[in-house]
C-alpha cells in the first residue's frame, strides 16, 4: 500500500472542493465543498501519521473534525439568516460587502 | 592570646548608643505629631531627655564600676577587657602599673554606615570618661532646660518647633560627644550648628534676631571650614597607620594612637592641629571669631542657657579635649611654654572679661563670661592642664546655666521682658529670694571664690600653668580672675541692689519700642500677637510688679545652684577628693597591641617589664618617649599640680580684690555715692577711648561687617552683576537668538517640506493605491475563494520550485 494512493485520492478531493467553492452559486454548495476540501486535508494528515507511525497526525485531524463541525454549524446558521432576509442563497447575488 | 577580661562592663555602657538616639526619635515624634499633643510636644522633649539622662546615669554608674575594676585588676597582672564587637581592633591589655595609673579601655561599638572602596565609614560610640562625662551634663542640663522652658515660652506661637529644635540640637550635642569617628563627630556638630541658628532665630519676625541667627551660623561656618580640612588632613596622615591596626583614619582612637606613635609626621600633626583649633574657634567663641556669642543672646533665654552651658560652645572645647593627642604633640604642648592654644585662650579670656564691663544687657555680661570663660577651658587645654579644663566644663555647665536661666527667671517675672540692667531692674532681692539667691551663689562659683565650684575648676587651671611652666599664661589666668569677678560684681549690683528702675519699679511701660532695640532681643513682646489676648491679659495682671517666679522656673535654678557648689567637691583637692581625676582623665599608660605578641616571639619579655613606668617626675612615658614596640598610647601622660593654700593666695586675693573694687566703684557710678571715679570718662580723655572701644566691640564688628564682608563681598557682587548683566545675559540672549533664527529655519525648512512633505505623500499613496486595489473587492464570496486558491497555488509552486 502506498502512500501516492492517500495522497492522490486527498489532491482530487482538494480540487473538486476548491472547483465548488470558486464554481457554484449556492452557498450550501459551497459549504459543502469546503467540507471535501477540509476532509482532503484530514486524508492526507492521517495518511502522513500512518506512514510515519506516529499518533500527532491523527490528533490533529480529530481536531479538524471538531472545528469542520463548528464551522458547519455558523455557515449554516448564516445560511439560514441570509435565506430568510433574502428568500434567496444565490452568492452571486450578495455583493453588498463591495468596497 | 589569651587575656582574662578584668575591665567590667555593663548594659548602659554598652548600649549608650541609645542616649543620643532617643532625642534624635523624640525629635521626629514632636516634628511630626508634637501639635497634634495636649502639651504641644514638649512632654515628648521632657520624656527623652529623661530617659536619655537614666542612660547617661546608668553608664556613668558602669563606668565607674570599670575604673574600679581596672584598677582593681591591674595589681595583679595586666589585663584588658576584649569585647566582641563589630570591629574590636584596639587594645586589649592594659598597663601593669600601680593603682589608678592603668590606662581604662574604652567601651567601644560601631557599625558601618556607609562604605567606598576600602573604606568604612561608622557610627558608633567611644565611652570613655570624657564621654561619660559630657552625656550626664548634656542629658541632666537639657531636661532642666526644657522643665524651664515649659513656663518660659508657654503659648509662643511656636512652642512645637521650639522643643523639637531643642530635642534636637541636645541628640546633635549628644552625637558628638560619643562620636567613635570623625565622621560621626561632624555630624553631630553640624546638627548643633544647624539648630543653634533655629533657635537664635526662633522669634525671626524681629529683623535684629535673624540677622543674629545668621551671624551665628556664617560665623561658625568659617571655623567649620577648619574642621573638615583638619579631618581630611588627619586622615591621610593617619590612616596608613591606622589600617596596619585593623582601623582606618576617621577613628578617633586610632588618631589618637597614631599621634602618640612617633611615627607622625611632625608638620601634618601641626597643621591639622592648626585646622581642627580653627573650627574650635569658630564653634567655642574664641578671639578672634567670639563675635557670633553674644548676639546669639537673640534666642530665648533658655536656648542661651543651653548653648553657653553644656552644648555648642564646649563643643569647641571638647574637641581639642578628645583629640588631645593631635593637639599635644602637634603643638607641642609638653615641651614648650607658648602655643596656638594658650595664645588664644588667653587673648579670649582679657578681651572678653573687657567687654563685659560695658553691657547693660544682662544676658550681654553673661554671653561674654562665657567667652572667658571658654578661654580658661582652652588655655587649660593649651597648657597641659586638660583634666582641670575638662573640670571647669563640668561645672561652669552648671553655674552658667544657673546664671542664664536666673536672667531668664528675672526677665520672665521681675523686669516684664527686659533684659537691660540699667532701666529695668535694681533692687530685685527682695522681690525675687530664690532667683537672687541662687544667681548670688553661681556668681561666687564663677568668680573663684573658695569653696565654691569655679575656684576648685579655675584655680587648678591657673596652677597648673604655672606648675607646666607657662608662667605668661599663669599671670593672665590671674588678671582674668580678677576681672571676672569686677564684672560679675557690677551685674549683680545693678541687678539685685540699689534702687528699683523701671519695671522692677512695678512700672509698667507698653511703649517698648522707646527702649534701645539691642538691649532686649530677647523681649517677649515680638510674639504678643500670638500668645492670644486672654494669655496677655492674664500675664498683665500677673505683672503687678516684680514677684518670684512659679516652681518650673525656681526648681532649676535651685538645683543648678546646689550643684554650682556641690558639683566642685568632686575634684576639690583644698579636701582632698579626686573622683573626677580617677573617673573622667585618660590614662597615659601604654597599651599592648592587639596580636602584636605573635609578630616575632617576643611576647612577655618585652610587654610588660619594658614599658615605660610613669614615676614622680615623669621624665619619661607616654608623651616623653615614644611608645615602645608593640605598645600604643592613647593619651600623653600628664602633670599634676600639687594643690596648696599658698599657690591659691594670689587668686583668692586677687578675686577679692576684684569684687571689692567693682562693688566700690558700683556704688558710686549706679548708687549715687561719690568718689572719684565718677565721671571718669567724661574727665579724661584716655578712659573715654577705652570705654568707646569697649562699647565698639574693639571695632571687631566693625571690621569684619565694613571692612572684610564690603571689600571682599561687594566687589565680588559688584563684579558678579557686571558680569551677569553683560556676559551672561549676552551669552543668553545670543543662545535665544540664534536659537530662534535656527528655529525658523527649522520650520521653513525642515519641518515644512521634509516632514509634512513625506506626511502628505504616504497620505496620497494610501488613497491612490486604495483606489486601485478597489476593484478586487468586489463582495463576492466566489471570486474571493478563487483569489485565496490562487494565490496559496502561485505560493505551493514557489515553494516547491524553491526546494527542488
Amino acid at each position: 500500500m502506498y502512500a501516492a494512493n492517500f495522497l492522490l485520492l486527498g489532491a482530487v478531493l482538494f480540487s473538486i472542493g476548491v472547483f465548488g467553492v470558486i464554481a457554484r452559486r449556492n452557498a450550501v454548495m459551497v459549504l459543502m465543498s469546503i467540507e471535501l476540501i477540509l476532509n482532503a486535508v484530514n486524508i492526507n494528515l492521517i495518511a502522513f501519521a500512518l506512514m510515519n507511525d506516529s499518533a500527532e497526525g491523527h490528533v490533529f485531524a480529530l481536531y479538524v473534525i471538531a472545528v469542520a463541525a463548528a464551522e458547519v454549524g455558523v455557515g449554516l446558521a448564516m445560511v439560514l439568516m441570509i435565506y430568510r432576509n433574502r428568500r434567496s442563497i444565490a452568492l452571486d447575488e450578495l455583493s453588498e460587502m463591495r468596497g | 592570646m589569651m587575656l582574662a577580661a578584668s575591665a567590667s562592663t555593663g548594659w548602659f555602657l554598652e548600649n549608650a548608643f541609645l542616649i543620643p538616639l532617643i532625642p534624635a526619635i523624640g525629635f521626629a515624634i514632636i516634628i511630626g505629631f508634637g501639635r497634634r499633643l495636649p502639651k504641644g510636644g514638649s512632654e515628648v522633649g521632657i520624656a527623652s531627655m529623661a530617659l536619655s539622662l537614666a542612660i547617661a546615669i546608668g553608664a556613668t554608674v558602669q563606668w565607674i564600676q570599670r575604673v574600679g575594676s581596672v584598677d582593681e585588676g591591674s595589681g595583679e597582672h595586666a589585663l584588658g577587657g576584649v569585647f566582641g564587637f563589630a570591629r574590636s581592633v584596639f587594645p586589649t591589655a592594659t598597663e601593669g602599673g600601680h593603682g589608678g595609673e592603668a590606662y581604662v579601655e574604652p567601651v567601644i561599638r560601631s557599625w558601618t554606615w556607609w562604605q567606598s572602596g576600602s573604606l568604612e565609614f561608622g557610627l558608633g560610640q567611644h565611652i570613655d570618661g570624657l564621654a561619660v562625662m559630657l552625656l550626664l551634663l548634656v542629658a541632666f542640663i537639657s531636661l532642666l532646660v526644657q522643665i524651664f522652658s515649659t513656663e518660659y515660652v508657654a503659648g509662643d506661637r511656636r512652642y512645637t518647633h521650639f522643643f523639637a529644635a531643642l530635642t534636637l540640637f541636645s541628640a546633635g550635642m549628644l552625637v558628638m560627644v560619643l562620636a567613635e569617628n570623625m565622621i560621626q563627630l561632624i555630624l553631630g556638630w553640624e546638627i548643633m550648628g544647624l539648630c543653634s541658628f533655629m533657635l537664635i532665630g526662633h522669634w525671626w519676625e524681629e529683623e535684629a534676631n535673624s540677622r543674629a541667627a545668621l551671624k551665628a551660623f556664617f560665623t561658625v561656618r568659617v571655623g567649620d571650614m577648619g574642621l573638615l580640612v583638619g579631618t581630611a588632613v588627619i586622615f591621610f596622615g593617619a590612616n596608613q597607620w591606622a589600617v596596619e591596626n585593623g582601623s582606618n583614619g576617621f577613628s578617633i582612637q586610632a588618631i589618637s594612637g597614631w599621634a602618640m606613635s612617633g611615627e607622625a609626621s611632625t608638620s601634618v600633626l601641626f597643621w591639622g592641629a592648626v585646622a581642627l583649633f580653627i573650627a574650635c574657634i569658630g564653634k567655642s567663641g574664641q578671639f578672634p571669631l567670639h563675635i557670633w556669642l553674644p548676639d546669639a543672646m537673640a534666642g530665648p533665654t533658655p536656648v542661651s542657657s543651653l548653648l553657653h552651658s553644656s552644648t555648642m560652645v564646649v563643643a569647641g572645647v571638647f574637641l581639642v579635649a578628645r583629640l588631645y593627642p593631635v593637639f599635644y604633640t602637634g603643638f607641642d604642648i609638653g615641651g614648650t611654654n607658648v602655643n596656638l592654644i594658650a595664645v588664644i585662650g588667653a587673648i579670649t579670656i582679657v578681651i572678653a572679661a573687657a567687654l563685659a564691663f560695658v553691657q547693660n544687657d544682662i544676658k550681654k555680661v553673661l554671653a561674654y563670661s562665657t567667652v572667658s570663660q571658654l578661654g580658661y577651658m582652652m588655655l587649660g587645654l593649651g597648657v597641659g592642664a586638660w583634666l582641670p579644663a575638662v573640670f571647669h566644663i563640668f561645672t561652669h555647665a552648671f553655674f552658667k546655666c544657673c546664671l542664664f536661666l536666673a536672667a531668664g527667671s528675672i526677665s520672665h517675672s521681675g523686669s516684664h521682658h527686659s533684659f537691660d540692667m540699667k532701666k529695668d531692674m535694681g533692687g530685685l532681692w527682695r522681690k525675687m529670694p530664690i532667683t537672687a539667691g541662687s544667681w548670688m551663689i553661681s556668681t561666687a562659683a564663677l568668680c573663684g571664690v573658695p569653696f565654691f565650684s569655679g575656684f576648685f575648676s579655675k584655680d587648678e587651671i591657673i596652677d597648673n600653668a604655672h606648675n607646666n611652666g607657662y608662667t605668661f599664661f599663669y599671670y593672665v589666668g590671674l588678671v582674668g580672675a580678677a576681672m571676672t569677678a569686677a564684672y560679675m560684681t557690677r551685674a549683680t549690683y545693678l541687678t539685685f541692689f540699689g534702687t528699683a528702675r523701671g519695671a522692677a519699679a512695678g512700672e509698667h511701660h507698653d511703649e517698648h519700642d522707646a527702649h534701645d532695640t539691642a538691649a532686649h532681643h530677647d523681649d517677649h513682646d515680638a510674639d504678643h500677637g500670638a500668645h492670644g489676648a486672654d494669655h496677655h491679659d492674664d500675664h498683665h495682671g500677673a505683672h503687678a510688679g516684680p514677684h518670684e517666679s512659679p516652681w518650673r522656673i525656681t526648681a532649676p535654678l535651685v538645683i543648678l545652684a546646689a550643684l554650682a557648689i556641690g558639683s566642685g567637691y568632686l575634684n576639690a583637692p583644698a579636701v582632698g577628693t579626686h573622683y573626677f581625676t580617677d573617673w573622667v582623665e585618660p590614662r597615659g599608660a601604654a597599651v599592648e597591641l592587639d596580636g602584636y605578641a605573635s609578630d616575632e616571639g617576643h611576647s612577655e619579655a618585652l610587654g610588660l617589664a619594658a614599658l615605660p613606668r610613669a614615676e614622680e617626675g615623669y621624665s619619661e612615658g607616654c608623651g616623653y618617649t615614644d611608645p615602645s614596640p608593640g605598645t600604643v598610647c592613647y593619651a600623653p601622660k600628664l602633670n599634676h599640680a600639687e594643690f596648696s593654700w599658698g599657690k591659691a593666695a594670689p587668686s583668692i586675693i586677687l578675686v577679692a580684690f576684684g569684687i571689692g573694687i567693682s562693688a566700690w566703684l558700683s556704688l558710686g557710678v549706679f548708687g549715687g555715692r561719690r568718689n572719684p571715679f565718677v565721671g571718669l570718662t567724661r574727665r579724661f580723655a584716655p578712659a573715654r577711648w577705652i570705654h568707646t572701644l569697649l562699647v565698639r566691640k574693639y571695632f571687631l564688628d566693625d571690621l569684619y561687617e565694613r571692612v572684610i564682608v564690603r571689600s571682599v563681598a561687594h566687589p565680588i557682587s559688584k563684579a558678579a552683576y557686571w558680569v551677569n548683566q553683560n556676559i551672561l545675559d549676552g551669552v543668553v540672549n545670543g543662545v535665544g537668538k540664534s536659537g530662534r533664527s535656527a528655529g525658523d529655519w527649522v520650520y521653513r525648512n525642515v519641518d515644512q517640506r521634509v516632514v509634512d512633505g513625506a506626511v502628505k505623500a504616504s497620505g496620497v499613496v494610501a488613497s491612490e493605491s486604495g483606489h486601485a486595489l478597489q476593484p478586487i473587492q468586489s463582495g463576492r464570496v466566489n471570486q474571493y475563494g478563487a483569489l485565496l486558491f490562487g494565490a496559496a497555488t502561485v505560493g505551493a509552486i514557489l515553494l516547491i520550485l524553491l526546494n527542488i
